[in-house]
């Protein structure tokens, strides 16, 4: 057990090292500790869907709406914006022990409002509809600058306050300069160490990555934690067992969003610009192959996912920059429109990510770091060769005869029976 | 095609000339949902058929029908560069050659993706269609780009005139290939030997096997089937809105999804009666929705409702208007 601490009191040494490191490096430089920094924002992001998505088995595609809620609210409650708009008397320049559990609380109220009318389906209906939501929230924050101007559109939010705790009023009249107490935008040196405000950012962002890491540790050997696997791998049986369904798939949205909300009040912060372009379907999509990368229901490795998938596409991008002269200049056998399309970095990264998640799915449904309990679910039946061969009419037998309960109603066949 | 505003009444014949307008403007509303309507039918049809037989909303359906339009494009565009006239046939041609890409298309996925997956928990699939319907729309943007391309003149389009709105001779052919597309369809699963071992498939796999068909072989035909019309409904999207691009095949996907699940996924009859019915509500909504909501919602919000119809169905009546299949089995 000490050990286990050990090795994460290292772990976690090493991560605070490593922007300084980082930053110190010649090639790498401020602009790889900011992506690091967004990097956190993913871990966190992906943290929450593997509660909803690996711990109580719920399909949500429309995962970024609940980043966006909580970017938004970030985003009009620390900028000029609302005043602009005459929607406030003062401009909003609210501190962060409001913010974000705000963010916490409000996302966490959108997931339950949205997963309440979607209980009833699973899987798949589940997926689309999801997505459904979460195109709506995106398709509002666009639309919402009329009649009245809540969003600013497309345009989006630009001039959000950095994070900061401020004492005495929270609304300050127009234009004048906020007196932060305490902010992440400042700078400081501890030891003779220089620490940047991007730094700041990360240390920041990490602690609370340690935080949702902790939470979601304490939830997955819970009660409630327990309730959802019971739920994912056998709904009958887990209401048989008198789990209350519909509490705990709720708790499940709830909290995955909270986590979502958390994480986009800090992206807000961060970027210190809001528009509705961050919260597309793409996003939703390369945050679920985080989770699925690294494997569906173990928290290292949607964290080992989450790091991969945000920081290999940014090395990508440099490569693809270095490299795409060299070919321009070389290959002259394809026209140079078609060859420029090909290269385009943000369309390899999307290919990238269709790619993994087509691989991972086909090849090691588990993912790639797994945990053990999800591991022997998917894989329980390898040692059937009766299951695999006669599908789901053996299965139904094996379910009878006491075998390999755990898998039985995924099952297609089983399902329509 | 925001209907006439109120102006100062003027006399009786001033009267009956607006009402007339505002007709004629409902007319035109409706007449354009069914020329919607009838491409998303087509693409729900592909879902369903799919659905009903392996209980996989195949993603990449949407990207199948993206790959039919920018196909088409690409060889009616090569082709007339090699100087082929404009003419039905040309278009056909190409048409055949897009056909059987996304059959190709089809095939391969089912055999190489889905059918290893068959016995898998059933998030596997759906993951997997998501990552090969990214990969297809990546694909796309790489060979064709990221704008949108233009449809060639292939057809001399004009306006006709019709129950006093004004269609054009392409949107009315639209509606009438449709028409007897979606019968030969009903034909084929209801009367001929491969539909009925389709059906026998969708309802028991096992049973339908011991029976001696071949379930392979008919999963791979309910897909190519799918793909096929598919392909037929981008192209007419294309040529209805005259372009296409990389990203046309999501949204379109997600509503003809829509659309099967609003007249009952699995039920061939259902999707149609689904595409055409969601075409005539985002027809209308996007016209009326701003003058009811006193300019609240606009048409700028047209792409929701498909969403909010699902939504709906899947709460009051999660089988839709005429499935026999629970959602919730899904």
């Amino acid at each position: 057990m000490n050990n286990t601490y050990l090795k994460f009191g290292l772990l976690i040494l090493a991560f605070i090292a490593l922007p300084f490191i980082v930053n110190a490096v010649p090639y790498l430089g401020p602009s790889w500790v900011r992506i690091l920094g967004f990097a956190m924002l993913y871990v966190l992001l992906a943290l929450g869907l593997n509660i909803v998505i690996g711990y109580a088995g719920l399909l949500d595609m429309g995962y970024i709406g609940f980043y966006a809620v909580g970017a938004y609210l970030y985003a009009l409650l620390s900028s000029p914006h609302l005043s602009m708009a005459g929607l406030a008397a003062g401009v909003m320049n609210w501190p962060i022990w409001l913010i974000i559990p705000m963010a916490a609380a409000l996302a966490g109220l959108c997931g339950v409002l949205l997963g309440a009318p979607v209980l009833k389906l699973r899987g798949d209906y589940l997926a689309i509809v999801t997505l459904g939501f979460g195109e709506i929230i995106r398709i509002f924050m666009n639309n919402l600058d009329q009649p009245v101007n809540v969003t600013n559109g497309p345009q989006g939010i630009s001039s959000i306050a950095p994070i900061h705790i401020d004492a005495g009023a929270w609304s300050y009249a127009a234009g004048e300069a906020p007196h932060a107490l305490f902010s992440l935008h400042s700078k400081w040196s501890l030891f003779g160490l220089q620490v940047t405000p991007v730094i700041n950012y990360y240390l920041f962002f990490l602690l609370i990555v340690i935080f949702a890491i902790v939470m979601s540790k304490r939830l997955e050997n819970s009660r409630i934690g327990r309730a959802w696997m019971a739920l994912r791998e056998d709904e009958v049986a887990a209401e048989a067992m008198g789990l209350n369904k519909r509490n705990i798939k709720l708790l499940a949205f709830g909290m995955g969003a909270t986590f979502g909300g958390v994480s986009g009040s800090l992206f807000a912060s961060y970027q210190g610009f809001v528009s509705p372009e961050s919260f597309t379907l793409m996003e939703s999509i390369m945050v679920l192959a985080m989770v699925v990368l690294g494997g569906m229901g173990s928290i290292r490795g949607v964290v080992l996912g989450a790091l991969v998938l945000s920081v290999m596409p940014e090395l990508f991008r440099d490569l693809v920059n270095w490299v795409q002269p060299v070919i321009m200049d070389n290959v002259t056998f394809i026209s140079r429109d078609v060859l420029r399309n090909i290269l385009d970095a943000s369309t390899l990264r999307m290919l990238a990510f269709g790619i993994a998640l087509v691989l991972v799915m086909r090849f090691r449904p588990e993912g790639l770091w797994p945990s053990g309990r999800r591991r022997a679910e998917l894989h329980d039946k390898d040692d059937d060769p009766e299951a695999k061969t006669l599908g789901s009419s053996a299965s139904a037998e094996a379910s009878k005869a006491g075998r390999s309960t755990s898998t039985v109603h995924f099952h297609r066949g089983e399902a329509k029976a | 095609m925001v209907p006439v505003g109120v102006l100062p009444a003027r006399d009786a014949l001033y009267e009956e000339t607006l009402v007339e307008a505002q007709l004629n403007v409902l007319m035109q509303q409706i007449l354009n949902g069914l020329v919607l309507g009838s491409i998303y039918a087509l693409v729900a049809l592909g879902y369903t058929m799919v659905y009903g037989i392996i209980g996989l909303i195949n993603f990449a359906h949407g990207e199948v029908v993206m790959v039919g339009a920018m196909v088409t494009i690409s060889v009616l565009t090569m082709l007339m560069g090699f100087g082929m006239s404009a003419g039905v046939l040309t278009l056909l041609f190409a048409l055949m050659i897009a056909c059987v890409i996304c059959m190709l298309l089809a095939q391969g996925m089912e055999k190489f993706a889905y059918r290893p997956l068959r016995k898998a928990p059933r998030l596997t699939p759906l993951i997997l269609a998501i990552g090969i319907s990214i990969i297809l729309q990546n694909a796309a943007m790489m060979i064709w780009g990221r704008g949108y391309k233009t449809f060639p003149e292939v057809i001399e389009i004009h306006p006709v005139n019709f129950l006093g709105a004004t269609l054009t001779n392409v949107q009315l052919s639209i509606m009438v290939i449709s028409v007897v597309i979606m019968f030969g369809l009903w034909v084929l699963v209801d009367k001929t030997k491969l539909g009925k071992a389709m059906r026998a498939t969708a309802q028991n796999q096992e049973v339908a096997g011991l029976m001696g068909i071949n379930i392979n072989r008919i999963i791979s035909a309910t897909f190519l089937i799918g793909a096929a019309l598919g392909s037929i409904a981008g192209v007419m999207r294309a040529i209805n809105y005259g372009q296409a691009d990389a990203y046309m095949g999501l949204l379109l996907g997600l509503k003809a999804f829509s659309a099967a699940v609003l007249g009952g996924i699995g039920n061939l009859f259902g999707a149609m009666a689904g595409g055409i019915l969601l075409g005539l509500i985002e027809s209308l909504a996007a016209g009326y929705m701003g003058q009811v909501t006193d300019g609240f919602l606009g048409s700028n919000y047209q792409d929701i409702f498909a969403f909010m119809v699902l939504v709906l169905v899947l709460l009051v009546r999660p089988n839709g208007l005429m499935g026999e299949r629970m959602a919730d089995r899904a």
